[in-house]
C-alpha cells in the first residue's frame, strides 16, 4: 500500500520506565534525531501493557503502536515482559485474522542505555507505518 | 403508570434467534406473576400489538422494556430508536443485545462477503442472475420492501443509550427470575449502566473443576481430544474462556464437560473480553522462548473467533475499518 | 389495486410479511411472503475449528438449537470420518427425540390447536391456549406444561444448556449419563408415551369430531400436489435424526433416494430479489415459479411429507395412527396442507416411542461415548429431519479442521415455496370478492402458512387475548382504505 506523501502517522508508543523510557531521555539529552509522531506514556512495566490499550488506542486514531520493554532477563519485575512477549504475538494474530496489518504492533527490547537504538526503532517503526497508511476507522453506525 | 395502575412492560426481538424469548417462557409459572404486575403493552411474540401503536404511545410511556437481538438492519435501528424513546428503562436483553453475539463474527467479513455468499457462492444457490434481495423491488403489483442490512453488525448501545445489560445466550431463567423479582418487589436499582442478572466474579469461581498451576506448552481443541471431566480445562489445554467472563450462569458447559465460550461477557471491570481472555493465555504459556511462543500460538486455531465468540462487535475492533 | 401488509407474521424465525395485492375488481391478484433479514452464518462460519460449528449454528434458532446442534455434530463426524460409537449416537438422538415431543407439541397445543379446536372463526379472545385448554380440559393444560418443563430438564441434563446445546462433538458426546440419569429419563418417557397418546386422543375426539374441521381438511382450499422430501430407515420408516432422503412425486411414487452426502445433485436454491430467504427446489424438475405440479420443483418438507415418503412408521402406537390417519384421508399420499397438523400429532408419539426405547437401551449409560477423531478431516454432510423439514449442514475444512467453506439448507426454508403457495390459494380462495374482509377469513389465510409451522411457530403466539393481526388494505398509491383486526 503506498501512502500520500504527506501522511504523517500518530503513533502511541508504550515505554517502561525503568528501561525505554530512560533510553528515549537519553536519546533525547544526547540530541540523536528521530520522527516526532511518537505520542510516549510511560508504563510502569511492558507487561502493564494489557492488549485492550493497544486496541483501544488504533480504535481511538493510533495508526501503530510501539511497545517497549526491558531486554529479556532485564524486566523490573522479572517476569513482566515474558507476559509481554507471549501477547504481542498473540495479539498479532488476533489483528491478523479481522483484517488488520499486524505490523502495525510492534514490540521492541531498548534498555536505558540504549540511546541510539531508540531512535532507531521509532524511525524504522514511523517508516513503516508511513508506508501501510492510515489505520481506518468504521464510521458511527447510530 | 396506566389507569390501572400497572407498570407498562414491553419486549422486542431485533435481529436474534429467538432463545432469550424462550429463556424468559422458561422462567415457568413465575411468568404468570410477571403479566400480572405489568400491563404488557408491547411484545410480538405474546401479545399483538403493531409498530404503529408503539408509534402512538408517548415518550417514557413504557415503564421496562427488554430489547433482545442486535442491530443488523435500517429495521432494527429504527426499533431501537424508537424504543428508547418510549421506555423508561430500556434493558440490553442477551448477549445479542449485550455484545452483538455469535452473528457479531460477521464483521470479520463484511456485509457484502455474507450477501455474496448467501446468494452466489453458496454451492446450493442457482443465481445466474445474481440477484441481491433489494431495499425496494417493482413488481407489477406494486412495491415491496424490505430492510437494508446495515454494513456492521452492532449491540444496542452503540445506537441508543442503555440503561441496565442482562447478559447470557441466553439469559438463565434463574437469572431473569432475580432480576423480574428485583424490579416487582421494587428493590434500589443499581446505577444506570450497569450488569444485572448476573455474578461479579468469573465462570471460573462457579467451575467444580480442580485447578493447578497452569503450563501450556500446546493448545488442543475438543475435536481432537475428550477432555478430563474434573481437572480445568484450560490446565488441560483447551481454551476456556471461564477466566474472562463474568459468572451468572452456573459454569453450565463446563459441567458439561464443553469448555466456555464466554457468553456471559466481560468480567466487572473490564471493558474487552477477548484482550482479557489474551492476557490471561499469555500469562500460562510456558515458555520464554520467542519461536517456541510463535509455535505454541500457531497450534491455536481461529483465535479472534474463540476470545471474541460472543464480543466482537463490541471490542474495540469494531472500530477499525480493513 | 389494493393492498393488505400482514407485518410482522411474529411467529416466524425473525420476522415476516405478508403482501396480499388486490385488483379493482376484488380479486386477489398476487401474494408475497418476505422474510427481512439475514445474518449470515454460513460466511462467518468459515475461519472457525469445525468441531465449533454445533455450537455456533445453534444460534440461529433458539426455537429448535437441538436440530442445528445435530446436523453440525454429524456433520462433523463426516468431516472426520468418524462414527459415533453406539452409546454416543444413542445419546443424541435421546436428546433430539425429547426435543422432537416437546417442539412438536407447543405448535399443537398453543399455536395451532385453538384454530381447530376452539374453530378458526372463534372469537379471538377465546381462539388461544386458554381456550383451547377449556374446551379440551384443565387435564391437558396441566399435562402441556409439565411435558414442557420435563423435556426442558431432559434437553439441560443431555444437551448442556436447555438452550443452545453443547455436548455433541465429532465422534459423538463430551459426557455420558448414569444409571440414576437414565432412570430420570425413562420415567420422562414413559409419561411422554402417554401425553402422545393422549394427544393423538385429543385430536381424534375433539378435531375429527368437528365436522367443519373434516371439511377445511379434505377440502381444496388447503390442496396442493407437490413433490415430498423425508428422511427414511432401512424399512423407509421416518427417523428424524439419521438415514437416507426419500423423495416421492405427486402418486407417492419413489423419484429418488439418496445419501444426504448427494444433497447438491437434487436440490437447489432459487433467489428473490425482494426477500432475504432463498426457496429450495427439486433440481431434476426445476424450478417453475410458485406452482404446484409434476412439471414443478416444489416441494414440500417435514411432518405429512415425512410420513408421505414413508412406507410406516418404525414405532407401534404411531404405526397404528399413521393407519388411521390414511384411512381416513384416502391414501397417501396425502396433499392436503391441513393434515400437517395430523401428522405432527403422529410424530410425537414416534418421538415419544423412541425416546422410551433409547431410555431402556441397555447400551445407553455405558461409557463408550465418544470415539475421538484420529483421520485428516476434509468435507462432510449433517443431515437431520427438523420439526419444521429437512435440514443439511455441509462443511468443507482445512488439513487443521478449521472451515473453508459452510453451506446450510435449513428447516423452515423447505417450505418456503409451499408457504407462499398456501397462502395465494388460501387468500384468492377466501379474500377475493369480499366487501369486508373479515377476522375469521383472515385467520384462515394465516392457517395456511401455520400448518407448516414456520419458525418461531413455538411456544407463545396468543397468550393474551389481544387481538393479534392487523392487515392495512391500500390502493396502489398506498393510501388506506379499510384496516381489519383480528
Ligand atoms: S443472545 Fe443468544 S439466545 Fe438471545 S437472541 Fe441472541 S443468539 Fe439468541
Ligand atoms: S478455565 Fe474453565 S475449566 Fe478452568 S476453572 Fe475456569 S471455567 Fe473451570
Ligand atoms: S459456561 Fe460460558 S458459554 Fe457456557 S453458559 Fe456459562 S458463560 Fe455461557
Ligand atoms: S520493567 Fe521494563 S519490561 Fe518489565
Amino acid at each position: 500500500m503506498s501512502a500520500s506523501a504527506d501522511f504523517e502517522p500518530t503513533i502511541i508508543g508504550f515505554l517502561c520506565r525503568w528501561c525505554s523510557y530512560t533510553g528515549a531521555d537519553l536519546a533525547g539529552t544526547s540530541r540523536v534525531k528521530y520522527p516526532p509522531n511518537m505520542i510516549p506514556l510511560k508504563v510502569m512495566c511492558s507487561g502493564r501493557v494489557d492488549p485492550s490499550l493497544v486496541l483501544k488506542a488504533l480504535a481511538d486514531g493510533a495508526d501503530g503502536v510501539l511497545i517497549l520493554g526491558c531486554h529479556p532477563g532485564d524486566c523490573h519485575y522479572h517476569e513482566g515482559n515474558h507476559k509481554t512477549m507471549r501477547r504481542v504475538p498473540m495479539l498479532k494474530s488476533v489483528l491478523q485474522q479481522y483484517g488488520i496489518d499486524p505490523a502495525r504492533v510492534r514490540l521492541e527490547w531498548v534498555s536505558a542505555s540504549e540511546g541510539d537504538r531508540f531512535a532507531e526503532v521509532v524511525h524504522d517503526f514511523t517508516e513503516e507505518i508511513r508506508a501501510l497508511g492510515p489505520q481506518k476507522r468504521v464510521e458511527s453506525v447510530a | 403508570m396506566g389507569e390501572n395502575g400497572k407498570p407498562k412492560f414491553a419486549m422486542y426481538w431485533a435481529a436474534g434467534c429467538g432463545g432469550c424469548e424462550i429463556g424468559v417462557l422458561d422462567i415457568q409459572e413465575a411468568l404468570l406473576d410477571v403479566a400480572d404486575f405489568f400491563e404488557i403493552v408491547f411484545w410480538p411474540v405474546a401479545i399483538d400489538a403493531k409498530y404503529k401503536d408503539v408509534e402512538a404511545f408517548e415518550d417514557g410511556y413504557i415503564d421496562l422494556c427488554l430489547f433482545n437481538g442486535s442491530i443488523r438492519s435500517d429495521e432494527n435501528r429504527h426499533m431501537a430508536q424508537l424504543l428508547r424513546a418510549k421506555s423508561k428503562i430500556l434493558v440490553a436483553f442477551g448477549s445479542c443485545a449485550h455484545e452483538g453475539c455469535i452473528p457479531g463474527l460477521g464483521n470479520q467479513y463484511g456485509t457484502e462477503a455474507l450477501m455474496d455468499y448467501a446468494y452466489s457462492l453458496s454451492p446450493s444457490t442457482e443465481n445466474p442472475q445474481g440477484l441481491r434481495p433489494q431495499a425496494v423491488y417493482e413488481m407489477p403489483e406494486g412495491d415491496l420492501e424490505i430492510p437494508t442490512l446495515l454494513d456492521v453488525l452492532t449491540p444496542l448501545d452503540a445506537v441508543v443509550n442503555v440503561d441496565y445489560y442482562v447478559p447470557g445466550c441466553p439469559p438463565q431463567p434463574p437469572q431473569i427470575l432475580a432480576v423480574m423479582t428485583a424490579i416487582m418487589q421494587g428493590a434500589e436499582l443499581p446505577p444506570p449502566g450497569s450488569v444485572i442478572g448476573a455474578g461479579v466474579k468469573t465462570v471460573c469461581d462457579e467451575c467444580p473443576r480442580e485447578r493447578k498451576e497452569k503450563k501450556i506448552r500446546e493448545f488442543k481443541r475438543p475435536g481432537t481430544a475428550q477432555p478430563n471431566p474434573n481437572e480445568c480445562l484450560l490446565d488441560q489445554g483447551f481454551i476456556c474462556l471461564g477466566p474472562a467472563t463474568r459468572s451468572g450462569c452456573d459454569a453450565l458447559c463446563v459441567k458439561a464437560n464443553a469448555p466456555c465460550r464466554g457468553c456471559y461477557g466481560a468480567p466487572p471491570n473490564v471493558e474487552d473480553q477477548g484482550a482479557r481472555m489474551m492476557s490471561a493465555i499469555a500469562s500460562v504459556i510456558d515458555s520464554s522462548d520467542p519461536e517456541e511462543i510463535e509455535r505454541i500460538i500457531a497450534s491455536l486455531d481461529d483465535p479472534l473467533g474463540t476470545f471474541y465468540r460472543f464480543s466482537l462487535a463490541k471490542s474495540s475492533l469494531r472500530r477499525l475499518a480493513r | 389495486m389494493k393492498r393488505i401488509t400482514i407485518d410482522p407474521i411474529t411467529r416466524l424465525e425473525g420476522h415476516g410479511k405478508i403482501e396480499i395485492f388486490v385488483g379493482d375488481d376484488g380479486q386477489v391478484v398476487n401474494t408475497y411472503f418476505q422474510i427481512p433479514e439475514l445474518r449470515g452464518f454460513e460466511k462467518f462460519a468459515q475461519g472457525r475449528p469445525v468441531e465449533e460449528l454445533p455450537r455456533i449454528t445453534t444460534r440461529i434458532c433458539g426455537v429448535c438449537p437441538e436440530a442445528h446442534h445435530m446436523a453440525g455434530a454429524k456433520a462433523c463426524d463426516a468431516v472426520y470420518h468418524v462414527e459415533p460409537p453406539p452409546t454416543g449416537r444413542k445419546l443424541r438422538e435421546l436428546l433430539y427425540s425429547t426435543f422432537f415431543v416437546a417442539d412438536h407439541s407447543v405448535h399443537f397445543y398453543v399455536l395451532a390447536g385453538p384454530d381447530f379446536v376452539c374453530g378458526p372463526k372463534a372469537p379471538v379472545a377465546e381462539r388461544n391456549v386458554l381456550g383451547l385448554i377449556q374446551k379440551v380440559g384443565i387435564d391437558a393444560g396441566k399435562r402441556f406444561f409439565g411435558m414442557r418443563r420435563q423435556a426442558h430438564e431432559v434437553i439441560k441434563l443431555l444437551g448442556g444448556k436447555a438452550i443452545h446445546q453443547v455436548t455433541a462433538l465429532p465422534g459423538g458426546v463430551s459426557r455420558g449419563i448414569n444409571e440414576e440419569e437414565r432412570k430420570q429419563i425413562e420415567a420422562v418417557a414413559e409419561d411422554f408415551v402417554d401425553f402422545g397418546q393422549f394427544t393423538l386422543d385429543v385430536f381424534e375426539d375433539v378435531v375429527l369430531g368437528n365436522q367443519g374441521y373434516v371439511d377445511l381438511v379434505t377440502g381444496s382450499t388447503f390442496r396442493h400436489e407437490t413433490y415430498y422430501v423425508g428422511l427414511v430407515d432401512e424399512n423407509n420408516c421416518p427417523n428424524f435424526y439419521d438415514g437416507q432422503i426419500r423423495v416421492v412425486d405427486q402418486d407417492g411414487k419413489e423419484t429418488a433416494k439418496f445419501h444426504p452426502s448427494e444433497y447438491l445433485e437434487h436440490i437447489a436454491e432459487h433467489v428473490e430479489p425482494w426477500t432475504y430467504l432463498k426457496y429450495p427446489y427439486l433440481k431434476a424438475v426445476g424450478w417453475k415459479g410458485f406452482v404446484d405440479g409434476k412439471d414443478s420443483g416444489v416441494y414440500r418438507s417435514a411432518p405429512l411429507a415425512r410420513l408421505n415418503v414413508a412406507d410406516g412408521m418404525s414405532t407401534p402406537k404411531a404405526q397404528a395412527a399413521y393407519e388411521r390417519m390414511y384411512s381416513v384421508l384416502g391414501g397417501r399420499p396425502c396433499h392436503q396442507t391441513l393434515a400437517y397438523h395430523w401428522a405432527r400429532v403422529i410424530e410425537i408419539q414416534a418421538a415419544a416411542e423412541r425416546m422410551l426405547e433409547l431410555a431402556r437401551d441397555p447400551d445407553i449409560t455405558s461409557d463408550d461415548f465418544r470415539t475421538v477423531p484420529t483421520a485428516t478431516p476434509t468435507e462432510g454432510v449433517g443431515c437431520v429431519e427438523a420439526p419444521r423439514g429437512l435440514l443439511i449442514h455441509h462443511y468443507k475444512t482445512d488439513e487443521r479442521g478449521v472451515v473453508t467453506d459452510a453451506n446450510l439448507v435449513v428447516g423452515t426454508t423447505n417450505n418456503y415455496a409451499p408457504m407462499t403457495l398456501s397462502i395465494k390459494k388460501a387468500a384468492t380462495d377466501l379474500i377475493s370478492g369480499l366487501e369486508e374482509v373479515d377476522e375469521g377469513s383472515l385467520n384462515m389465510v394465516e392457517m395456511a402458512f401455520r400448518a407448516y409451522d414456520p419458525c418461531f411457530g413455538c411456544a407463545t403466539h396468543n397468550l393474551g387475548d389481544e387481538g393479534s393481526l392487523e392487515i392495512n388494505i391500500r390502493r396502489r398509491d398506498g393510501t388506506l382504505i379499510h384496516t381489519a383486526r383480528r
